[in-house]
């Protein structure tokens, strides 16, 4: 009786806790979306209801702000280096499978151990480099140095041990070339596992700041985050306009999420085997 | 299977394997292992803009001398100390709650936690900049509830910046976190928690003894890529703290301090790549200590 009473208490203590902890994740989305349609000063002293100058707001960030093309920034440079990271990644993951030389796990190690260079140690390199190309301004600048990514290569390998050596053998019985079976049939297997990246990949591409700040330095060539950061430190920051603007930045990660949220439990599941 | 056969089929393989990894060592090659060897040469020479000449240890002496560097330094290894571990303990309670499948609603449970991961650094950190403000919604609610009378100084007094910083990084990847907690836990068979129940071993009992052995693996990676990236804070201070680091440096990070360095301050390409260093080999070192601990603890 006492065990059927602790049970109880113990589940409402986990419901509890976990109630909790989903309010605090979700709550910010919430106060932002409230946000949008707040004055600057309702929401500084902390309203969190609906307000009326939801239309006030959108109409002050669209005359401040190009948002079609600061979109149009954003857009280009995620989808590009998304689509790059996937395919030399991938191609890699796969290879390292395939790979018979003696060099592969040493050259495998060194891959990861690039994992632990930060960022901060190659800015001032890359900066420079990309200086004396010229390409300070342009978002070719922004995209070259992500594609690289021992990280999204990791994850594929480890996701190709889950693919079945039989449709290799069998392909490869069929007369079907190396690069054949990547193309044609490990593409289309591994589909969970791309669009597991995908997510991954775009969403830090889109939400890429420290590195687009110091290349994009003219107002024709900056992205979303970078345009909320500036709305964000004037001196008198109207914040309606600012949720307004964290609104719009969020929605298409959002929606990438939302999408593909199935495939993406799925390619994260096979990730850690 | 690692050494290549001899013979035409082995030489096959070899290519093949080699023509599919080489554009991917060929970006890391120019992107990163290019400008880390330049990088370290350049923190052995000294000079404005691009006038550098080679000045020895010169700027690593000037390290130990510089406060704002010591400064910079205490604070990342203050995040990192105690971020991390509340992080990967919470990841890791949630995870372990969220696994069992006769939790009524674990689906829409697990997606709000996960929620944050999908905002970007920038958008969240200007978020928590006016939710944490003077009279926002977080003092005002603490102060309804009656946790506190007057409002706290989150943006303005030098520990609660700290504060602000750790609750806001916590909140950001500790979904993240979790999810690969999630991910191995599925790979473990359920039937071993089943026996343990019903032989009455209780909740955090079961925690402890199976849950943490049997995710080491998975606890030592999340652990490593924390570190990685708590040592490399950036966006947050900076939009939280208007680029400044905030009240009397108090949140000024290692990252922070190499970008005023080259583009706020008079550039000094030359000691701000020593401060680069400094994460190098912070970060490796820590890397290190982590993968030793984990060892030591299988013997």
């Amino acid at each position: 009786m006492t065990n059927g009473i602790g049970r109880a208490a113990g589940a409402l203590l986990t419901y509890c806790f976990l109630g909790l902890m989903a309010f605090l994740s979700v709550f910010p989305f919430i106060w932002m979306v409230f946000g949008a349609t707040n004055s600057s000063i309702d929401i500084i002293k902390g309203r969190v209801l609906p307000g009326a100058a939801l239309s006030t707001n959108v109409n002050t960030f669209f005359t401040q702000v190009n948002a079609p093309l600061v979109f149009w920034n954003s857009a280009k440079i995620a989808i590009l280096s998304t689509v790059l990271t996937l395919a030399v990644s991938s191609l890699a993951g796969y290879g390292f499978e395939i790979f018979r030389s003696r060099h592969r796990e040493r050259l495998y190690r060194a891959l990861l151990l690039t994992l632990m260079i930060p960022f901060a140690a190659l800015m001032i390199p890359l900066f420079i480099m990309m200086g004396k190309a010229g390409l300070i301004n342009t978002h070719i600048a922004v995209v070259l140095p992500t594609i690289g990514s021992a990280f999204v290569v990791f994850y594929f390998r480890q996701c190709t041990k889950a693919f079945p050596s039989e449709l290799r053998d069998a392909a490869k019985v069929d007369g079907l070339k190396e690069w054949q079976i990547f193309l044609f049939i490990y593409v289309p297997v591994m589909r969970s596992t791309y669009a597991a990246a995908f997510i991954i990949v775009f969403m830090t591409a889109w939400n890429n700041y420290l590195w687009p700040l110091i290349v994009l330095q003219s107002n024709e060539t900056k992205t979303i985050t970078l345009v909320i950061s500036s709305l964000a430190s004037a001196y008198y920051p109207d914040y309606g306009v600012v949720m307004v603007g964290t609104v719009l930045a969020t929605l298409p990660t959002l929606a990438v999420f939302f999408f593909m949220q199935r495939q993406f439990v799925q390619g994260m599941l096979g990730s850690v085997k | 299977m690692v050494h290549a056969r001899r013979g035409s089929i082995g030489r096959y393989y070899d290519i093949n394997g080699w023509l599919f990894v080489a554009p991917v060592l060929g970006l890391i090659g120019l992107f990163m292992i290019y400008p880390i060897v330049w990088s370290l040469w350049m923190s052995f020479q000294s000079g404005r803009g691009m006038m550098m000449k080679f000045a020895g240890f010169a700027n690593i002496v000037r390290l130990w001398n510089d406060p704002v560097f010591i400064k910079a330094l205490t604070n990342t290894m203050t995040y990192f100390v105690v971020q991390v571990p509340i992080m990967i303990l919470l990841a890791l309670i949630l995870a372990s709650i969220l696994n069992n499948p006769r939790l009524v609603g674990r689906g829409l449970f697990r997606t709000a936690i996960f929620l944050p991961c999908v905002t970007s650094l920038v958008a969240y950190s200007v978020l928590f900049k006016g939710m944490f403000a003077p009279d926002g919604v977080v003092n005002s609610t603490l102060q309804a509830i009656g946790i506190i009378s007057t409002p706290i100084p989150w943006l303005t007094n030098p520990f609660w910046a700290k504060v602000l910083v750790i609750i806001a990084i916590t909140w950001r990847w500790t979904g993240y976190n979790m999810i690969f907690y999630l991910a191995a836990l599925q790979n473990i068979d359920r039937s071993i928690y089943e026996v343990a129940r019903i032989d009455g071993v209780p909740a955090w009992a079961r925690f402890t003894h199976i849950t943490i052995p049997l995710l080491k693996p998975v606890i030592l990676f999340t652990t490593v890529i924390s570190t990685i990236g708590t040592v490399q804070l950036f966006d947050e201070v900076y939009n939280l703290t208007e680029g400044r680091g905030g009240p009397s440096n108090a949140t000024l990070t290692l990252s922070l301090y190499i970008y005023n360095l080259t583009f706020r301050f008079m550039p000094n390409f030359g000691y701000a790549a020593t401060v680069s260093y400094v994460i190098v080999v912070l970060v490796a070192l820590l890397a290190f200590f982590q993968f030793f601990a984990a060892r030591e603890r299988d013997k």
